[in-house]
């Protein structure tokens, strides 16, 4: 029986944190109007009425523009950043990196506020830019903390050999570190990627007509629980997990080297 | 005058830098500033008043949502702990090394669900019609159906679901890091297994706990979707008051000054963890 303990608490736990996620699938191919038992499935209807969606289509296309846009983004500048503190000796570099780092220990509804604010009073307003920029300020402090800490002695051994060799600065940038960084700065912008795609209240604030895939979702939730917020709910999980298993890949290749 | 070498140098951080002063550092210094002024019907008026600090701590709903949002908090971060350990603690020690990977894989992977989605799923599990009342009226157990949906439960359950992954993950990197040979020596030594885990194990496990604790926290009491779609809004929380404040009110004075006393329960919990965090590692 103690033997048996472990695994059974295991099982448990597995349960409960699977518990959502496959009455959420598992509903969405329920046969009838409302996503709760019996199971009267499988159907496909409300998958094709929300492929079929235009709205909801255009918000997940939105969703992904801004994920992908913001994660390019915060890792090119979490990146030069990286680089700039890691090879360069700077004044106050442990104040630097804690400034780059501080908006994650903030709450999202915080940033999003902060922004609202200066958007609205001194800038052009709610848009999906802006919803976008408030994904930077999330994601960078993530993308440079993840390539900071992958900048070894190895790749600054390279760096020199190239300079000795007479490369400049940029050549070496771009033929030597950001290469032999590639896993890190892939991982960096795959994570980036899942965070912003999804995320809810910063694009809530910060949209107005042109609305990302969350802030959609937000809005069906007040007619109900119905099978279709069922299958777009599937359809973002399953999304985010092809990201993550990306995410994972590269991290893997990485650590097989 | 700075050597070229310097000046690069800033050359390199100064995008990442202007970005996060603009967009971070200059908008929060305007929020803490806005949460000093008055509205005069809607005409923002910018002073030094500490007017919307005052009817945050005097008007009994506005200090009740702070209470709440910090009960619902407290309350998370702990049985998340309690709940996480074990499970981190299996997959590190009782999962053979080969599957450890795919455990922590699984653990983690609804983690990935969208934060919105995940919260939506909960009220298809929790409500009058969702899947234990079913499943409890099925058995037998029950003959009424339980309100488990829109009520603090929810909420705690909501939260403690989407914690619980990432406890487990930041308990299971530090567990896995600890040699093995720590706790053989503590055995080795006359110690019984809970003692070599009491003294030996958990003490140095201290950062993990204190690390996913902290995250928890912070994650926790700035959350505005999972009391909004699984509490209701019998009780409110600190993010549901800025939220009703931007919406309807449009009181950003006082939606501000409710930010900044959030901010600072955080600044709180980050001194109270601040000797076993670890952030940098993350």
């Amino acid at each position: 029986m103690r033997r048996a303990l472990p695994w059974i608490y295991m099982a448990l736990a597995y349960a409960f944190i699977f518990l959502p996620v496959v009455t959420l699938v598992l509903f969405s191919f329920q046969d009838g109007r409302l996503p709760v038992p019996p199971f009267n499935g499988p159907t496909l209807k409300w998958y094709a009425d929300v492929l079929g969606d235009s709205r909801l289509m255009s918000a997940l296309l939105n969703s992904l523009l801004v994920g992908a846009g913001s994660a390019a983004l915060s890792c090119a500048l979490g990146f030069l950043a990286a680089y700039g503190l890691a090879r360069h000796v700077l004044p106050g570099t442990l104040f630097l990196r804690g400034l780059l780092i501080a908006p994650m220990t903030v709450s999202y509804l915080i940033i999003g506020l902060g922004l609202l604010i200066v958007f609205n009073n001194y800038g052009p307003g709610p848009s999906l830019w802006a919803a976008g920029v408030g994904h930077v300020v999330i994601n960078l402090p993530l993308a440079f903390a993840i390539i900071y800490a992958s900048m070894g002695a190895q790749q600054e051994n390279a760096e020199r050999a190239a300079r000795d060799l007479g490369a400049s600065e940029w050549r070496v940038l771009a033929l030597v570190t950001i290469p032999m960084l590639a896993p890190a700065i892939l991982a960096a912008f795959f994570l980036c990627l899942t965070l912003s795609w999804d995320e809810f209240i910063i694009a809530f604030l910060m949209t107005r007509f042109d609305v990302t895939l969350p802030v959609e979702i937000w809005s069906l939730l007040r007619s109900g629980l119905s099978p279709r917020t069922n299958a777009i709910g599937s359809l973002v999980f399953l999304i985010s997990v092809a990201l993550v298993i990306g995410l994972e890949l590269f991290i893997f290749g990485r650590k097989r080297r | 005058m700075a050597k070229p070498e310097t000046i690069r140098g800033w050359g390199f951080v100064a995008p990442a830098l202007l970005w996060t002063l603009a967009f971070f550092v200059v908008p929060f210094a305007i929020m803490a500033a806005m949460s000093l002024a008055t509205l005069d019907g809607r005409e923002l008026i910018w002073g030094f008043s500490l007017e919307n600090y005052t009817r945050l701590f005097g008007q009994s709903y506005l200090l009740r949502a702070i209470v709440v949002s910090l009960e619902i908090t407290l309350t998370v971060t702990i049985v998340s702990i309690v709940l996480a350990y074990p499970l981190a603690w299996i997959i590190a020690y009782r999962v053979p090394a080969r599957w450890q990977r795919l455990a922590l894989l699984l653990a983690i992977l609804p983690f990935w669900t969208s934060y919105v989605v995940r919260s939506y799923a909960w009220l298809l599990v929790l409500s009058r019609e969702g899947v234990i009342n079913q499943a409890l009226i099925g058995l037998g157990v029950i003959s009424e159906p339980l309100t488990l949906a829109s009520t603090r439960f929810a909420t705690v359950t909501g939260f403690v679901h989407f914690f619980v992954m990432l406890l487990t993950l930041t308990i299971y990197a530090n567990l896995i890091q600890l040699p093995a040979n720590y706790r053989r020596a503590a055995v080795d030594l006359g110690a019984s297994s809970w003692q070599a885990f009491r003294h030996v194990v958990l003490p140095l496990t201290m950062p993990g706990i204190a690390t996913g604790a902290f995250l928890t926290f912070v994650l926790c009491i700035g959350d505005y979707i999972t009391p909004q779609i699984l509490g209701g809004n019998n009780e409110l929380t600190g993010p549901q008051i800025i939220m009703v404040q931007l919406g309807r009110g449009a009181n950003f004075p006082l939606a501000a000054a409710m930010s900044i006393v959030l901010m600072a329960l955080v600044t709180l919990a980050y001194l109270a963890a601040s000797r076993w965090l670890r952030l940098a590692r993350l």
